[in-house]
């Protein structure tokens, strides 16, 4: 069984390769190169895997995997320009591929427990355009 | 850990489901007031997903704007505001469902891709919404050509 939790944060970015001319940061990124960043509304959408348990009849607490998204995810990256203050993406481009990857490590490195493990990180860049993290080995 | 990246895009189009092997009364039957002999349109919702690795200097799966390339020039110019019965050649002989839409397009999309999208990247999923509670989805395998056809019609409204 899996259950999704839904977040949401504002953050500039912009994604550009220095040792790239404009035109090519222009052919790579698309409007994305522009030099003085962007800015977006993300959503995030977190889920996790396991069985409810007998007892409470839930995978896993929903107030803490809010708590946890808000630790995580918001309270570091809302309003917020990604390239200048959110580690570690002052060394490596804010694409919505890295920026979901950075999601699935900060949230996989709190839910620890092998009963409600994370399955999906799903980031929504724009309603247009998202990006999906995956645990190796799951399905479709 | 995998990654896919998904992409929206939208058009306009008309259609009218009817097939020639069929009785006119067992046309309206089967297709009802899709059968409607003028036609009838829709506001589509393409969805085509790609996954590969991540390039470790770019941080990209794939360069959008490679992809919205192929989709503008391969897609959304033979369905936009057109008439699919008419103006799209794929359905001349074939019945402009979603199912078959869906179909057409990841036929298109995988076709072209290579000619298009630059890097490892490769097409796995085409979904088309009809309507917000119409949507058709083709699993792309990695061997090509065949597709899995998942029919989620009259799902709830997302």
């Amino acid at each position: 069984m899996f259950i999704t939790r839904k977040a949401e944060f504002s953050a500039s970015h912009l994604c550009r390769l220095p040792s790239l001319s404009d035109d090519e940061n222009q052919r790579l990124f698309g409007t994305g190169a522009n030099p003085n960043g962007h800015g977006h509304n993300y959503v995030v959408e977190v889920t996790v895997e396991g069985q409810p348990n007998p007892m409470t009849g839930m995978i896993m607490d929903l107030k803490e995997l809010k708590q946890i998204l808000e630790e995580e995810i918001v309270e570091p990256m809302d309003h917020r320009f990604l390239n200048h203050e959110v580690e570690p993406f002052d060394r490596i481009i804010p694409t919505t591929e890295n920026v979901a990857a950075e999601v699935w490590r900060r949230m996989e490195q709190r839910l620890q427990n092998p009963g409600a493990r994370l399955f999906r990180v799903r980031l929504f860049e724009t309603p247009d355009l998202y990006v999906e993290v995956l645990r190796d080995g799951a399905g479709s | 850990m995998r990654t896919r990246i998904t992409r929206l895009y939208r058009f306009s189009a008309s259609h009218r489901l009817h097939t020639a092997r069929l009785s006119e009364d067992e046309n309206i039957r089967l297709y009802g007031k899709c059968n409607n002999p003028f036609g009838h349109g829709h506001n589509y919702v393409l969805e085509v997903t790609a996954e590969g690795p991540v390039d470790p200097e770019s941080g990209l799966v794939l360069r959008v704007p490679e992809l919205d390339n192929l989709v503008r020039d391969r897609v959304l110019r033979s369905f936009e505001d057109r008439n699919i019965n008419l103006d799209v050649p794929q359905f001349r002989q074939l019945v402009p469902t979603t199912e078959n839409i869906a179909k057409v397009i990841s036929d298109l999309l995988h076709e072209h891709w290579g000619i298009y999208v630059s890097g490892v990247s490769r097409l796995v999923r085409v979904h088309v919404q009809e309507t917000d509670r119409n949507g058709f989805e083709i699993w792309v395998r990695p061997e090509a050509a065949s597709v899995d056809i998942q029919s989620e019609r009259e799902k709830v409204a997302v």
